[in-house]
């Protein structure tokens, strides 16, 4: 019946097949816009033709999501969420569950793989002013998914009841407590206990493995709707909705599928490649991806002499240590730290350079953008070691710490970097924006 | 390309710019070198034996099971037979009859769970820490340890080792100082004390006083083949773990042709 009626799509199915899937697929589509949402999305969404290297990331961010959901479902199948049993099921996954090693490399591997794809990919954003008008949703949606990474990547980092897992949410947790007037309640809120303990844990694992994914993959699809209502920046930052042909495509743009999903998935191998590399040469980054402390079980009773978050964190971790405390309160260091965090949402109105790519932007803005990315890879350096790592100096500074004293002017030149923004932008010399998108 | 490299200059200046101002200081005592060989499968036996016979009284290794040992290439009969101490099943895992209470009571800190000792503390401290024992009547224990002062757990390999005794040798030059370590064949570290005038270089070393069973140099062997095996135990996995890498790359090496030439051959009518 349903193969007698007129074919609504154009749908190609070869081979005997053919009547038969076409009328599946209309009888889908009288109740579901499947053909629309596909054409809407991947078909007949024009992507700018001149996507570079730096536009992979997008694409990647989404598949490293996607493996550490998988990854994530499988591992909570063997892991136990109890003070007594978590670090234990953690060795046993890595050495009786068959092929439980992999599973576990592949999520603690790839929250770090994560966290570098979604930090280059917010340098694109940065790069081409990719959160300018009328992009500005996109950005602040893209903003709250990172905040909402750091939380899921704290709260999974609890799971392995190592001592760095301890000790880190201790000190994040104390952060908290650091609030003026309500903090220590709200500290004990968070944990459910006077310590990080059982309590804890289990709250942890429950915010870890359902509450943030779904917040998560809800922010990513609002992303990507956002993003398919403007459509896509391009390194030019011009926009290829200004020239379109007669059926009302875009000159410079081309179908998503199947360029960019054949190029993407030339770029998820690279990715691979890279990942499988770590995975199963070096899956602890000498130190980095997972930490050494961690493979000691976690001690309420034993501080470890030296408590260094994950890499992902260190730049706002050095921030956080850098702003001397006042009236004996850590509070100033913890609002810094939020602050660098939370300036990023202001970045659409802190721009307002006439052009939104670093292409025909003038040099200020290419020299501010270079040093905060030397800052950052400072920071995010200075917050793995300890303060005194590179000395004291003499007396004439007081005998402050040296690396203290780097982070202090390096939070202060991150900050700079936005505050600024609004000054620099408009005073730098730019240069033409093109019509049409170049190579 | 272009703006990669107009990128990436500032970048770069920034970051030598960042870095310029301070001078790296020296890195503390280095521990030396345990040159741990996961194929070394005569090694990894003969660390399983030392383990079995001295370590595992007070440590346990609980999340390592005994026929785990059949990686290395021993039968169930060989683990049952010369290696099942603690337990009666060769499916049973390392544990030991030395309660944590005890253990507390006894050492003061109850002695660490082992089966991944070598992931938190690296195979380089172990194989130092374990030959830098010396006498030391201060101790509660009798034993002091040139890596880890103070350290709770006594020599248990020292009818191995033999016994030795701290040394330390003032210098009041640096160079006099790095001289002297060269030439010192135990683990030795150099400490800088004073200050102008009074600053004195104090090289501490350990000094054999009654031999052991074995030579210095067949203890560092057999020290060797401990850490090795620990390294091991850590991850019993890790030598299978690099090979389905090495069949996974080879499988990506051609995904990575195969999508190139389907995105190039998609893309070579746009223009």
């Amino acid at each position: 019946m349903a193969a007698t009626q007129k074919e609504p799509v154009n749908v190609t199915c070869a081979g005997p097949l053919n009547g038969v899937a076409s009328g599946l697929l209309t009888w889908i589509d009288r109740r579901f816009p499947l053909i629309e949402t596909w054409r809407k999305h991947l078909a007949e969404y024009y992507a700018p033709k001149n996507f570079n290297f730096w536009y992979y990331f997008g694409s990647l961010a989404m598949f490293a999501l996607v493996l550490q959901i998988v990854t994530g479902i499988f591992l909570t199948m063997h892991y136990k969420p109890d003070a007594n049993l978590a670090f234990a099921s953690v060795e046993y996954i890595m050495r009786e569950v068959p092929f439980g090693w992999l599973i576990r490399y592949m999520h603690s591997t790839g929250a770090s793989m994560f966290f570098i794809v979604i930090y280059l990919h917010m340098f694109r954003g940065l790069l081409y002013g990719s959160y300018r008008e009328p992009r500005e949703l996109i950005w602040i949606f893209g903003v709250l998914i990172y905040l909402c990474l750091m939380g899921e990547a704290f709260f999974g980092y609890l799971l392995p009841w190592g001592q760095m897992s301890y000790w880190g949410a201790q000190v994040i947790v104390n952060l908290f407590a650091t609030i003026p007037l309500i903090g220590p309640d709200l500290a004990l809120w968070i944990r459910g206990d006077y310590v990080v303990s059982d309590a804890t844990l289990n709250r942890f694992f429950a915010f870890h493995v359902i509450a943030l994914p779904l917040v998560l993959l809800g922010l990513v699809v609002a992303h990507l709707l956002a993003l398919h209502e403007v459509g896509s920046n391009n390194p030019d930052g011009i926009e290829i909705n200004n020239h379109k042909d007669a059926e009302g495509k875009p000159l410079d743009g081309i179908p998503f599928h199947p360029y960019y999903v054949v190029k993407d998935t030339f770029g998820v191998v690279v990715f691979l490649i890279v990942f499988a590399i770590i995975l199963f040469f070096m899956p602890e980054m000498g130190g980095y991806f997972l930490e050494y402390n961690n493979f000691i079980p976690a001690d309420p009773l034993k501080t470890p002499e030296h408590i260094a978050p994950v890499w992902y964190f260190t730049p706002y971790y050095s921030i956080l240590r850098a702003v001397p405390p006042l009236f004996n309160s850590q509070f100033p260091g913890v609002a810094a730290m939020g602050a660098a965090t939370m300036i990023l949402f202001l970045l659409p109105w802190l721009d307002r350079s006439p052009v939104k790519s670093v292409r025909y932007k003038g040099p200020i803005f290419r020299w501010a953008l270079g040093l905060f990315v030397a800052v950052f890879l400072l920071l995010g350096y200075l917050g793995t070691v300890s303060t005194n790592e590179w000395g004291q100096f003499g007396a004439w500074l007081g005998g402050a710490e040296r690396a203290t004293v780097a982070a202090r002017i390096g939070t202060l030149l991150y900050f700079l970097f936005f505050i600024l923004m609004p000054w620099y932008s408009v005073i730098d010399k730019t240069k033409p924006e093109p019509q049409r998108v170049t190579g | 390309m272009k703006i990669t490299t107009r990128f990436f200059v500032p970048v770069l200046a920034a970051l030598a710019f960042a870095y310029a101002p301070f001078a790296l200081p020296a890195p503390s005592a280095k521990p030396d070198k345990a040159h741990v060989d996961m194929r070394d499968a005569a090694s990894l036996q003969s660390g399983a034996k030392v383990f079995v016979n001295y370590c595992l009284n007070c440590h346990a290794a609980s999340m390592m099971r005994y026929n785990r040992l059949g990686d290395l290439g021993l039968t169930e009969d060989q683990i049952r037979e010369n290696l099942l101490f603690t337990a009666d099943k060769v499916g049973e895992m390392m544990n030991v009859g030395m309660t944590r209470k005890d253990g507390k009571d006894w050492f003061g800190v109850a002695p660490p769970d082992l089966s991944v000792i070598a992931r938190s503390r690296g195979a380089d401290w172990l194989y130092t820490y374990l030959r830098a024992f010396y006498r030391d009547t201060a101790s509660p224990t009798g034993w002091n340890n040139l890596l880890y002062e103070r350290v709770a757990m006594p020599h248990a390999l020292w009818n191995l080792s033999g016994e030795a005794t701290l040394e330390v040798r003032e210098f009041k030059t640096e160079e006099a100082a790095i001289a002297a370590k060269l030439q010192t064949r135990s683990f030795s570290m150099l400490e800088r004390v004073g200050e102008g005038e009074a600053r004195r270089y104090l090289l501490k070393s350990t000094r054999m006083t009654t031999p052991g069973a074995q030579s210095p140099a067949q203890y560092d062997g057999t020290v060797r083949d401990l850490v090795n095996y620990l390294v091991w135990m850590g991850e019993p996995g890790q030598l299978y773990r690099k090979q389905v890498g090495i069949v996974v790359l080879f499988v990506l090496l051609i995904l990575l042709g195969l999508s190139w030439a389907l995105y190039k051959n998609f893309w070579k009518d746009l223009h």
